[in-house]
């Protein structure tokens, strides 16, 4: 959403979803924690964990493969929450596991072809190569909000 | 943050103190509303709209100036009697001060003024002043003129004593040997003393005990002092301001011999009217050793001289919302210190254990004392309905008069706030559907002028506010016909009168066959009833023909914590807010019954209560083969409607910390919030109301496939 100027440095915050790379902007992150039981809400849509416990708020948690459309999978205790802030929400993420964080520059990014943002809906920002690996950078603000924005 | 304009902060606080004195200025204009009011009515009233226009040209708001102080100028006519407020003056004094309310909210938002009105207003103020004749002459020396507050009841006497012509003074001061670790030295005050006049010290040494006797750090001596100066007693007691409490101290003014002899109808009553701690005993009575005996008697009787002021501090509410949250957070821990160590085995009668019940109890008084901070009479909230009784009786051209009761009942300041939109709907309908018009009172053989009384009060741990008025009640026909009309009920719908009274608050209901611009704007009582519900309160009517209506609305009074029951269902921890449930009972052969496959009831009482499964509504679960032998919560709704739930246990009941969940992301069905148990997990906070409606949608979806089923 942000227009960087080229050189500008960025870090951010990779982790695996199933067998794929993704990574955040680490100025959005607020913590990392371990994987908690989830307090299930009813009728919740799938990718909506439940709520936990942060400190004595009520943080809600979604499963972050599972609203990429990936196929669910089993939980481990390897597991985490990515505690996320966009705008004043805060927001749990859950992911198989925190890989890294990196440091490149925004010239190191490169914007998704048509074909691959068009299925993601501008869920994926950017990418970029990491030791010949692809690493997808999310765009938060299209993760985290619902998709409709009822209740207006 | 930039460094606050420090004209900008005393600009904000005189608006602050605005409010008050609009408030000050409405209570004393209803005290003349109802007995035409006496002198100090009027001045409060009076001096209200000084101060602000006082405030104002501080400011240079000119139109607010402006406006009180030609507002001000026809009180003033009212106050020095050259004219008398009769009714209409009052009730355009009224307007006069909803009008100066509007212009003081408009000054502090940088507003648009609303010129046109306050021209018309200040018009007819103008003609009441025209037709006495007053002209603006007195306006400067009207300034400030300090009235006489109630202070001198208690101590007349005092302020006859002393007349002009130095006084002498006896001063016994014996110091306690407090006096003396606390640093303080007898010789500073003597000399203090001798500079207020000429003085005769002598020492007292007769309590110095045997030198093997004494303490090292005893105080043994004591002074007299003999004074003579052109002072008043509280010089003296100036002086020793800094042991107060620490010393023994009399004074006895030697006002002149004659003066003793004066005032010996004042035997001995008056000296103790003054400054507690020390007894000081004007001269005429001489018996002070008696006097300085009684002593710790007398501290009450100067507060109960002053009953008004009572100290008030002004604290912003963002730290009293961060109190409330830590004091939220000390609930939890305490749980879950609680739980941790019944669960280590100790035995109930340890230290350990006896000191957590403490815990307890202080962690309670605690929440309750910082829930009290919160609390504010609804006094303000009512005194706006009154407003909005005036404005709407006026577009209706009804004669109505507004009651208030109770309105220094306390609740939280969210559920004040919250409370405004609704309230001032049920007023409106009140004043527009309610009351009959003029003539149809006339008709009716009813005083031509309508009352809404609107009263507060604490019922047993909740709030009740009611609307009520006089008028016609529930024209139940009516509703029954519209209702139907509109396709809510069954044309040929058979119901109760209660059931009747309830489809008010159906969405879409509106009895007004016209529409008036004053109420009937398409927000239903529906919304009011949401807005109600979402406060965790409920809303109920009474009505009966020819008599009037009540709306009661039961608040809880708090939103911060509620009563509940911890249920478990299906391996989850829920909580039901207690107040709903009715009762519990555990389903056997006798009570459960089928009404159709997947629809079952409980019988209670001769009475059929659908039976709803609670992990299944929650989609937690598929049912169950059997319900045999389940625990069953019997809840009622607002509207009276009820239910059964059934739960697979019931765990506790337990205050419990309200959370609010995000509800950007998504709405929960069935959900009102959520609280932390004593494990730091999570349980959500159920509202009964919603699942059972969502259950009977359900069921009802439901319905018309079995019908095919059946055929």
């Amino acid at each position: 959403m942000s227009v960087t100027s080229p050189s500008s440095p960025v870090e951010l915050l990779t982790f695996r979803l199933s067998d794929q790379e993704y990574s955040l902007d680490i100025m959005c992150v607020r913590e990392i924690r371990g994987w908690t039981r989830t307090t299930p809400l009813p009728h919740a849509p799938s990718y909506m964990k439940g709520v936990i416990n942060l400190r004595g708020t009520v943080l809600p948690v979604m499963d972050l493969a599972e609203r990429l459309g990936l196929p669910p999978r089993e939980h481990t205790d390897r597991n985490v929450i990515i505690v996320v802030k966009f705008e004043e929400t805060m927001t749990g993420l859950l992911v198989d596991a925190v890989s890294d964080i990196i440091a490149l520059t925004s010239s190191d990014l490169q914007p998704p072809p048509d074909a691959a943002s068009n299925g993601g809906v501008g869920i994926i920002k950017a990418l970029t190569l990491l030791d010949d690996r692809m690493i997808r950078v999310l765009e938060l603000s299209e993760v985290v909000p619902p998709p409709q924005r009822d209740a207006a | 943050m930039p460094e606050l304009d420090p004209m900008a902060e005393i600009r904000a606080s005189f608006f602050i103190e605005c409010e008050e004195l609009l408030e000050a200025l409405q209570d004393g204009l209803e005290t003349m509303a109802e007995d035409s009011g006496d002198l100090e009515t009027i001045n409060v009233v009076f001096r209200a709209v000084h101060s602000i226009k006082g405030g104002a040209g501080a400011f240079g708001l000119e139109a607010l100036v402006r406006f009180a102080h030609r507002y001000e100028t026809v009180l003033d006519a009212v106050r020095s009697h050259v004219m008398v407020a009769d009714g209409d003056a009052i009730k355009l004094f009224f307007r006069a001060a909803d009008h100066l309310s509007d212009l003081v909210r408009e000054s502090r938002d940088n507003g648009v003024l609303p010129e046109a009105e306050g021209n018309a207003i200040l018009t007819q103020l103008d003609a009441l002043l025209g037709d006495n004749g007053v002209e603006e002459v007195e306006e400067t020396e009207i300034d400030f003129q300090p009235m006489g507050l109630a202070l001198d009841l208690g101590l007349p006497d005092l302020d006859a004593l002393p007349p002009a012509g130095p006084a002498e003074f006896t001063i016994h001061f014996t110091p306690q040997p407090e006096l003396y670790e606390t640093g303080n030295e007898p010789f500073m005050i003597l000399r203090n003393l001798a500079e207020l006049g000429p003085c005769e010290v002598t020492c007292t040494t007769e309590n110095v005990p045997l030198l093997r006797d004494c303490v090292s750090n005893g105080g043994y001596l004591a002074w007299t002092v003999k004074l003579c100066a052109d002072i008043s007693q509280d010089d003296i007691i100036a002086v020793f301001d800094f042991v107060e409490g620490l010393c023994d101290l009399t004074i006895e003014s030697m006002q002149s011999a004659p003066s003793s002899k004066v005032s010996p109808a004042l035997p001995d009553l008056p000296p103790l009217q003054d400054e507690p701690p020390r007894q000081i005993v004007p001269e005429a009575p001489a018996p002070m050793p008696a006097a300085r005996s009684d002593t710790p008697a007398t501290p009450k009787a100067k507060a109960a001289t002053q009953p008004a002021a009572k100290a008030v501090v002004r604290v912003d509410l963002d730290r009293i919302e961060r109190l409330v949250n830590l004091v939220g957070e000390l609930v939890i821990n305490q749980a879950m210190l609680s739980q941790s160590l019944e669960s280590s085995g100790l035995s109930p009668h340890s230290d350990s254990m006896n000191g957590l019940e403490e815990f307890q109890r202080l962690t309670r008084d605690i929440q309750d004392s910082v829930m009290m901070i919160r609390a504010q009479p609804v006094k303000s909230l009512f005194q706006r309905m009154s407003r909005i009784v005036r404005e709407c009786s006026a577009a209706v051209r009804k004669d109505v008069r507004l009651v208030t009761e109770g309105d220094t009942t306390e609740v939280d300041k969210t559920v004040i706030e919250r409370l405004s939109d609704p309230l001032t709907h049920m007023i409106r309908n009140a004043v527009d559907h309610g009351l009959e018009t003029t003539e149809d009172r006339r008709a009716a053989g009813k005083p031509e002028q309508g009352v809404v009384k609107l009263t507060a009060a604490h019922r047993s741990g909740r709030v009740i506010i009611e609307v009520s008025d006089d008028g016609g009640g529930i024209n139940r026909p009516k509703v029954q016909q519209i209702a139907a009309k509109k396709g809510l009920i069954a044309a040929d719908a058979n119901l109760s009168d209660v059931e009747i009274d309830n489809l008010l608050f159906l969405p879409g209901f509106s009895t007004a066959t016209e529409v008036s611009n004053l109420s009937g704007r398409g927000v239903g009582m529906d919304v009011v009833r949401n807005a109600i519900q979402s406060l965790g309160g409920r809303i109920t009517i009474t009505s009966s023909p020819g008599t009037g209506t009540t709306f009661s609305i039961s608040l809880p009074l708090t939103l911060a914590v509620l009563d509940g029951m911890v249920v478990h269902v299906a391996g989850e921890t829920m909580v039901l807010p207690l107040n709903l449930v009715i009762e519990t009972l555990t389903i056997d052969h006798d009570n459960l019954e089928q009404t159709r496959p997947g629809m079952n009831v409980v019988r209670v009482r001769g009475e059929f209560v659908s039976l709803f499964d609670l992990g299944v509504e929650l989609g937690y679960r598929s049912a169950q083969e059997s319900y045999l032998d389940s625990v069953v919560l019997l809840i009622a709704d607002e509207a009276g409607s009820r239910a059964a739930l059934i739960v697979d246990e019931i765990q506790d009941q337990r205050q419990v910390v309200i959370k609010g969940l995000d509800e950007s992301f998504y709405r929960a069905p069935g959900i009102a919030a959520a609280t932390i148990l004593g494990d730091g997990q999570i349980a959500l906070i159920l509202d009964p109301a919603d699942i059972i409606a969502q259950a009977q949608s359900n069921a009802s979806v439901l319905s018309p496939k079995l019908m095919e089923m059946t055929q």
